[in-house]
């Protein structure tokens, strides 16, 4: 009886996974593989044509980076906000976290007026007598944004996983004579590895499929995979293409998933997020 | 130290529902304006119509204004754009009575059987209306029975009068100049970037010659390189800001740019250009068809159209406002187009959906490139 009413209390989420996950879900993959009723492969085929696949490759490109960028600013920083001693440390994340209580498409906004040909970057490059960069409309300030807005979600799982990891391990390590390369690379990252992998997914998976960004920062003039979707659903009214392609991109999704998956069960101390 | 390091954790957990809870807000927060719709839906008044028209494009006291006089209670809705007006259209949630929208996708309606035949001259201000928008508009409505014209304009250049010289925009082919790399800006749609190519081509912008559509798109990937962006609402604030020199950009977008930044001129090139007319409507789900007649009737009153001229500052083609406009006004080009080069613009005509399938895939070959 009390089993029962605790899975009721499960109930509300229950209809939202089916109505807002499982359902949209299927109907891509129906969309995918059927027109007119009839099975067909031509819609997930059309990755193989040649402006599909080389967005799909910039993506990848795009993601990858950006998730490698962001990888390698947040864990040093996890890494000094450990170390820090000062008395409120989550106070400081929390001041990482602060910007995201602003809609990420206004941050991004603001970086195209930044950026922008006479906007305040160039601006003050010009005023003490540099030259001034073009960084608007390239891939460059796509990934550029793309850091920017998830930077975040690679810190915190990081940072997480690395508060779990005991002080007396690396102290044992120091009086057994391990220097602090070796301490890094054997005790500390070995123990975060369950943050870093959900850091990884968490970032490169919105990269990967994000359309939004690169819409505003690249100008208009770089095509990734999901400007290519969100143009056969909203402009050519070319739904099957639109669900293949989002299928293909699905599988990528997943294949992440998957590899993360793996990785996080060597250690199990959890990290709160995934 | 373990108690610690739990009491941390606990607050980093406390931060991650924060965020996620940003994330909800702004998500349900986003999607406000979609709620007030159906709020508007669930209070049935039984002397009403329904209203769908291009955000910001009516002075909204004219609306307070026709409950006034009629009683006629209005429930009016907005849209960004004719893809999405067709989808809301076409989903059928909603009855409307009437409905402004751009002459291709009126085409499209029409070739669909979704809009219903309208004898317009019934109304009282019909003779308001400019001849020579219904003749623009009898070359997809023969009769002038299914399409209202609310105001029109055209596609041009937007420049700078201090860095580009006026005759450089006589011609399409300053978009094509290596003299302004870096300082272009195209629109973000496929039919006006390509009419702009077809047109440096001296084809007609509604060419569906797939050897010219090519050739039009060589052009185009040759320009990429010196396009500083693809642009939509975005480009008159940009070329306020001076980050172009030169833009492909509809007159009523030009005239508000040239408002705020005196610098600014419009052109429209010596090949011709696109004519556009916005017009209403009656939809075939149209329930209360002499309140939506009453209500057009409204629109074309002359002190009615004057307001909304004023608001919108997009050609009227209502006749006595014309009339009143100051001279400058009169031979702004970015707000009256003249009659010569009314003469040379087309208006663009409805695409089967081959064609439209076909242009996309040249879209995102340029994107692409």
């Amino acid at each position: 009886m009390k089993n029962f009413k605790k899975q009721l209390l499960a109930g509300p989420y229950l209809l939202w996974m089916i109505g807002f996950i499982i359902l949209p879900m299927l109907l891509v993959v129906y969309y995918a593989f059927f027109s007119n009723h009839q099975f067909t492969l031509d819609n997930v085929m059309a990755i193989t044509s040649e402006v599909n696949f080389k967005a799909i490759l910039l993506s990848l490109k795009v993601g990858i980076l950006s998730t490698l960028i962001c990888l390698l600013l947040s864990y040093p920083l996890a890494l000094i906000l450990k170390n820090i001693n000062f008395k409120n440390q989550s106070f400081i994340v929390f001041l990482f976290m602060l910007p995201m209580w602003m809609n990420f498409m206004l941050r991004i906004l603001a970086w195209k007026i930044l950026l922008s040909k006479n906007g305040i970057l160039n601006t003050f490059l010009y005023n003490i007598n540099l030259p001034k960069i073009q960084i608007l409309n390239t891939s460059g300030a796509i990934i550029f944004g793309m850091v920017y807005d998830y930077l975040p979600f690679m810190l915190l799982p990081i940072y997480n996983s690395m508060a779990h990891v005991k002080k007396d391990y690396i102290e044992a390590a120091q009086d057994l004579g391990a220097s602090k390369i070796r301490i890094l690379f054997q005790i500390i990252i070995p123990l975060t590895m369950s943050g870093i992998v959900s850091g990884i997914v968490m970032v490169f998976v919105p990269t990967l499929t994000s359309f939004a960004i690169s819409e505003l920062l690249g100008g208009g003039k770089v095509l990734l995979i999901g400007n290519v979707i969100e143009h056969n659903f909203m402009q050519g009214m070319r739904w099957g293409i639109g669900s293949g392609l989002s299928f293909v991109l699905m599988v990528f999704v997943f294949i992440s998933m998957i590899l993360s998956s793996k990785f996080g069960e060597e250690e199990k101390g959890g990290t709160g997020i995934l | 130290m373990m108690k610690k390091i739990l009491s941390s954790n606990k607050k980093l957990k406390r931060i991650c529902f924060c965020l996620i809870l940003t994330m909800f807000l702004s998500l349900t927060l986003s999607s406000c304006n979609q709620k007030s719709e159906s709020k508007t839906k669930k209070t049935t008044f039984s002397n009403s119509i329904t209203v769908l028209n291009y955000g910001k494009y009516i002075d909204e006291n004219m609306i307070k204004k026709f409950e006034k006089e009629t009683g006629i209670h209005v429930k009016y809705e907005e849209y960004e754009s004719p893809e999405e007006m067709y989808t809301k259209y076409k989903s059928g949630s909603i009855n409307y009575d009437i409905i402004c929208t751009s002459e291709y996708i009126i085409q499209k309606l029409m070739s669909e059987n979704e809009i219903k035949k309208t004898d317009f001259t019934t109304l009282k201000n019909y003779h308001n209306i400019d001849p020579k928008i219904l003749e623009i508009n009898r070359s997809f409505d023969r009769k002038n029975e299914y399409a209202l014209p609310y105001f029109y304009g055209t596609l041009g250049i937007l420049y700078d009068k201090t860095k580009v010289s006026s005759k450089d925009v006589q011609s399409w082919d300053c978009l094509w100049n290596k003299k302004y790399n870096n300082e272009i800006i195209m629109e973000n749609s496929v039919r006006d970037t390509f009419a702009a190519a077809l047109k440096k081509l001296n084809y007609s912008i509604n060419d569906t010659n797939k050897k010219h559509l090519e050739k039009a798109l060589y052009i185009l990937e040759r320009q990429k390189k010196h396009v500083y962006a693809y642009m939509v609402d975005e480009t008159a604030d940009e070329m306020i800001a001076g980050n172009a020199k030169l833009a492909l950009c509809y007159s009523g977008e030009a005239a508000t740019a040239m408002d705020s930044k005196e610098s600014l001129a419009y052109s429209i090139p010596k090949e011709g250009s696109n004519v556009w007319v916005d017009s209403w409507f009656i939809p075939k789900s149209c329930k209360n068809e002499k309140n939506a007649m009453m209500f057009l009737d409204f629109i074309c009153r002359e002190d009615v159209a004057t307001a909304n001229f004023d608001y919108v500052y997009y050609a009227s083609p209502i006749l006595p406002v014309v009339k009143k406009q100051p001279k400058d006004v009169l031979n702004n080009e970015a707000v009256f187009p003249s009659k010569e080069t009314l003469k040379n613009c087309e208006i663009f005509t409805m695409q089967d959906q081959k064609t439209t399938n076909y242009y996309s895939d040249l879209w995102m070959k340029l994107k692409a490139y």
